[in-house]
């Protein structure tokens, strides 16, 4: 998962617009007012700027995305995150959405370099970044040293977390090639792994970074 | 013709021989003197490919050409009556194809909040979504009760008006289904021994030497598993079913949906090819698998419907909580007297709670005595979760054992030793566990460490019980290009069943795990097991070793012209089939193979019943814990975990660790962590989402240490017997114990969060001055 700090660090993403950042550019007063109708919401949102002064949405806008080094066309809601986009426009299945919110991690992709949550950044925000998911560790179908040290060491059960975990797992040994074990921990602790499978997934790491 | 046996039984190296009396087609079971290639070895998990590369499809990935997604309207209320549902404006949402009540007819009534209204099917989530904002709902309000001690009050609103049956689940224990009376909230006692009174115990334990008493609480925890509770449901015909279930009975969910809508069972068809965690929550169709099946054919469309986390959270499934009044004595020997549970909890709507596995099982002792009962509240219902109503049974029983070793001033370890006399299994692993732990170096002394940090090492007990099933059907087909597929419908949780297959047939075959192919998870093939209860590797891998074993004798008679001889003289290793008495002598799997008449053979092998009784019919563990305990914070840190286990004859040594690892790791969040909190205002769960319902992670990982005791009964083919459920029983009464140790003090809730242990740390400051 991605820590803030890493995110700006690496400065892309800071540059868009967040989910968040979108609402807070709303203003605390049509979020704040509950009694707001629906249309008088809608009107607000759709004449809400966005930092670049373009204005996006309702209706869908067309983008362009680097995933894995290739580009794909897509028009989407600018709502739509890039889990969204990943996994019901492109058939990119590998990212899981596992709380839709940030907390658990199942989401987790590179762009550019950082590690994010999928769910939690809009498409649009995307657009420009390489974007790289578990579908791109493969090359010419020979797996990666990374997903066979899982393989190898059982660094998996259900299965169901195991693509973002190895996404945080290919962002540290990027920067990181030979972590020690309290890397590790911290590298993957974004994330949620329902079977308790942690201590051989810090093996599978530390095995790969060998 | 049944014919005799003689095997090699016993516990680790300690072996006996047993004549055991197997069927003539039935391979020699597999016993302590067979030291074998592949089983019990390291094998990896044979779908890693695909869940390493993103390749596998769970069915929260299944998207089907024009497949709507669908998604609950759920109440906002704990209790309700719902009159009317107004559905006019949401029907003309862009996008929506159907909507559709849980209920034909109004009134609806509401005992939780977050239960099922109704759902809407639309062309993408977000339009479902949006649809549902539309709905107008009249509401009639009632009163409600979540918290089961205000509900067990005369006054209390009551949740049901009607006795409640207990509802079967798969998962739950055998035996535990008994009458027992409902009055108001309240359904029981259920009393064990039947008909028992407490005169007995209470006069035992009034005549024992020493006798500690106290009363331990435990948490509501939910199943949380990471892929949610959905299917995604397509009518291949108008009436045939295809439907991807996220599930831990593919069978079961065949059942109930062929029964929800009056078809054949032929014609409905579960597939499960990766599944993302189940617990226990997942063994019924539920309520959205038959709502979106409803949908789909009001739609003429595939429908998804998966939930989302707060409904995870929120309707389906819990582990019970619990409050255990727990009275436990012992002569002046140390011997166990008698052991007096009182003990009740809620599992909101459901039923489930009662903790006396532990109690009742572990020990060697002169009385018994419990009195279990489920109280309900208007929150959603329990499930079976992980080892049924024995973490938080162990929480309480084990904490007791070990506050009576240290009035009797006998290490607790040595105390365990004492009260489980006639168990060999239990003596050797409670050995085994004090070498690896270094027991013997540990402090006698609680709260010995001088600073504000101070460690502990605490000890507990897990039981679980053999069950296995019957009747399975596993198919091996051989190919006459020599290529064998192994098929049963069972599901992998991840549990690693798909490995233990291909592992057993490429032993029994003589050939290598990746010459075998392996294909489950469809209800379309053989008949396999609900994964619940640690039934699945037990139950199923002796009718797979059965399946390969009758596949082999057919390749043997192929083979047997060929090499001049008879098929008893054979036999397979190393992808040849060969003469025993004279190896050179032999061809390659394959070129046996291409005489295969025709394409290819089937060879069964089906589950039977065991070969005989198990001399001790429960499955043990032993944890050691390490912890440190922050005394002016309160914060607990698992630091280190040795844990002896035994599952028979594991299958598979990799995905066998893996299990208890993760039964640990979900022990310990048990014990420090997790906690579904209801406002008790509002009735509604306050922390429905990961981060605030918490979950162990990477850093809250102690070091584990586990070793698997080998345990030889020689009951079936392979031996095998499950080890899901009995890794996690022991986890959180061996933290407390290990926060005793550092600190002097016990906590007897759960979870032991920093306020209670600073609670706790506080009270003994008072007592002490």
């Amino acid at each position: 998962m991605a820590h803030s700090k890493d995110v700006k660090k690496n400065g892309p993403i800071s540059k868009g617009v967040s989910r968040r950042g979108f609402l807070k550019g709303l203003g605390a007063t049509s979020l704040g007012v509950a009694a707001a109708s629906k249309s008088e919401l809608l009107a607000k949102l759709e004449h809400a700027p966005s930092p670049n002064g373009t204005l996006l949405g309702k209706n869908a806008v067309a983008l362009t995305l680097n995933i894995n080094g290739k580009i794909h066309q897509v028009k989407v809601e600018p709502r739509i995150t890039l889990a969204e986009v990943l996994r019901d426009n492109l058939g990119l299945t590998g990212t899981k959405t596992g709380c839709e919110r940030g907390a658990c991690g199942a989401c987790t992709v590179i762009m550019e370099g950082a590690t994010i949550n999928a769910c939690m950044t809009l498409a649009v925000d995307a657009i420009g970044q390489k974007i790289e998911t578990i579908e791109g560790l493969e090359s010419d179908g020979k797996l990666s040293k990374l997903q066979e040290s899982f393989i190898e060491n059982d660094g998996l059960q259900c299965g169901f977390c195991t693509p973002g975990i190895i996404m945080s797992s290919k962002n540290l040994l990027d920067t990181n090639p030979k972590p020690q074990l309290e890397e590790v921990k911290k590298a993957v602790s974004g994330h949620i792994c329902r079977c308790g499978t942690y201590p051989k997934v810090f093996e599978s790491i530390l095995a790969a970074g060998k | 013709m049944p014919r005799e046996v003689t095997l090699k039984v016993g516990v680790g190296k300690n072996l006996k021989e047993r004549i055991v009396e197997i069927p003539d087609n039935a391979p020699r079971p597999w016993d302590g003197s067979d030291d074998l290639k592949y089983v019990g070895k390291r094998v990896p998990r044979v779908d890693g490919r695909d869940k390493t590369s993103g390749r596998a499809k769970f069915t929260f990935d299944i998207q089907l050409p024009g497949m709507l997604h669908a998604k609950f309207l759920r109440s906002k209320y704990p209790a309700a009556v719902i009159r009317k549902i107004d559905t006019s404006k949401a029907i003309k949402y862009p996008g929506v194809k159907a909507i559709l009540s849980v209920q034909d007819k109004l009134p609806l009534i509401v005992r939780f909040a977050g239960q099922e209204i109704l759902a809407v099917a639309a062309e993408t989530a977000h339009q479902a979504a949006e649809a549902l904002k539309l709905i107008e709902v009249t509401y009639d309000v009632r009163k409600f009760v979540v918290d089961k001690d205000l509900a067990k009050e005369k006054n209390a609103p009551t949740v049901f008006n009607t006795q409640v049956e207990e509802k079967l689940t798969e998962g739950d224990l055998p035996g535990e289904h008994s009458e027992v009376t409902q009055k108001g909230n309240v359904r029981g006692p259920n009393i064990s021994p039947k008909d028992a009174t407490p005169e007995k115990i209470d006069a035992a334990l009034a005549s024992s030497f020493a006798v500690v008493e106290a009363t331990y609480r435990t948490q509501v925890q939910t199943h949380s598993a990471m892929e949610t509770h959905g299917v995604v449901v397509d009518w291949t015909a108008e009436d045939k079913l295809k439907c991807w279930a996220s599930t831990q009975a593919v069978f079961a969910v065949r059942d109930e949906l062929a029964g929800s809508f009056k078809l054949p069972k032929s014609n409905v068809r579960i597939i499960t090819k990766h599944m993302g965690g189940g617990f226990g929550a997942k063994f019924g169709v539920g309520i959205y698998g038959v709502m979106a099946a409803k949908l789909a054919r009001e739609a003429k469309a595939p429908v998804r419907l998966m939930l989302d986390r707060k409904e995870e959270h929120l309707c389906v499934g819990n582990r019970p909580d619990s409050v255990q009044s727990l009275k436990i004595g012992a002569d002046n020997d140390g011997k166990l007297t008698g052991i007096k549970l009182i003990s009740y909890g809620t599992a909101g709507t459901g039923t489930g709670a009662g903790t006396s596995g532990p109690a009742k099982n572990i020990y060697e002792y002169d009385h018994f005595y419990s009195e279990e009962s489920d109280v309900f509240t208007n929150a959603g219902p329990g499930a079976a979760f992980r080892a049924p109503g024995h973490p938080q049974g162990a929480f309480a029983l084990e904490q007791a054992i070990d506050e009576l070793a240290y009035k009797l001033k006998i290490d607790p370890l040595e105390f365990r030793k004492i009260n489980t006399p006639n168990n060999e299994i239990r003596q050797a692993q409670l050995k085994i566990a004090a070498e690896k732990s270094g027991w013997a170096r540990r402090n006698p002394n609680p709260g010995a460490d001088k600073g504000p940090i101070k460690r502990g090492i605490g000890i507990a007990n897990s039981v679980w019980y053999y069950f296995y099933g019957r009747n399975f059907q596993v198919s091996t087909q051989v190919n006459n290009d020599g290529t064998v597929k192994v098929t049963n419908g069972v599901q992998d949780l991840g549990t690693g069943i798909t490995t233990v297959i291909v592992t057993i047939a490429a032993e029994e075959l003589g050939l290598k795990p990746s010459d075998i192919q392996v294909s489950i998870g469809d209800s379309e093939y053989g008949y396999g097991p609900a994964s619940g209860g640690s039934v699945t590797t037990g139950g199923l891998s002796p009718a797979v070793r059965d399946s390969a074993y009758a596949a082999k004798m057919k390749m043997f008679e192929i083979a047997a012209p060929m090499l001049e001889t008879t098929a008893d003289k054979l036999a397979a290793a190393d992808g040849k089939i060969f003469i025993k008495e004279n190896p050179d002598k032999s061809l390659s799997w394959k070129q046996v193979a291409k005489k295969i008449p025709g394409d290819n053979f089937i060879a069964i092998g089906e589950r039977k019943e065991d070969y005989h009784k198990l001399d001790i019919g429960t499955i043990h563990g032993v944890q050691i814990i390490e912890v440190a305990v922050d005394t002016e914070t309160g914060v607990v840190k698992a630091e280190r975990v040795y844990a002896v286990h035994d599952c028979g004859r594991p299958m598979d040594l990799l995905t066998t660790e893996s299990q208890i690892n993760g039964g640990i790791i979900q022990g310990i969040s048990y014990a420090l962590f997790e906690d579904r909190i209801l406002d008790r205002n509002t009735g509604i769960m306050v922390n429905s989402n990961m981060e605030q319902y918490k979950i162990a992670g990477a850093l809250d990982t102690p070091e584990i240490e586990s070793v698997v005791l080998n345990v030889h009964y020689g009951q079936s083919s392979t031996g095998a017997i499950g080890i899901g459920e009995p890794a996690t029983v022991a986890t959180a009464g061996a933290v407390g114990n290990a926060i005793f140790h550092a600190t002097g003090v016990r906590v007897r809730e759960l979870p032991m969060t920093p306020d209670k242990v600073l609670i706790a740390l506080e009270a003994m400051k008072g007592a002490s001055s």
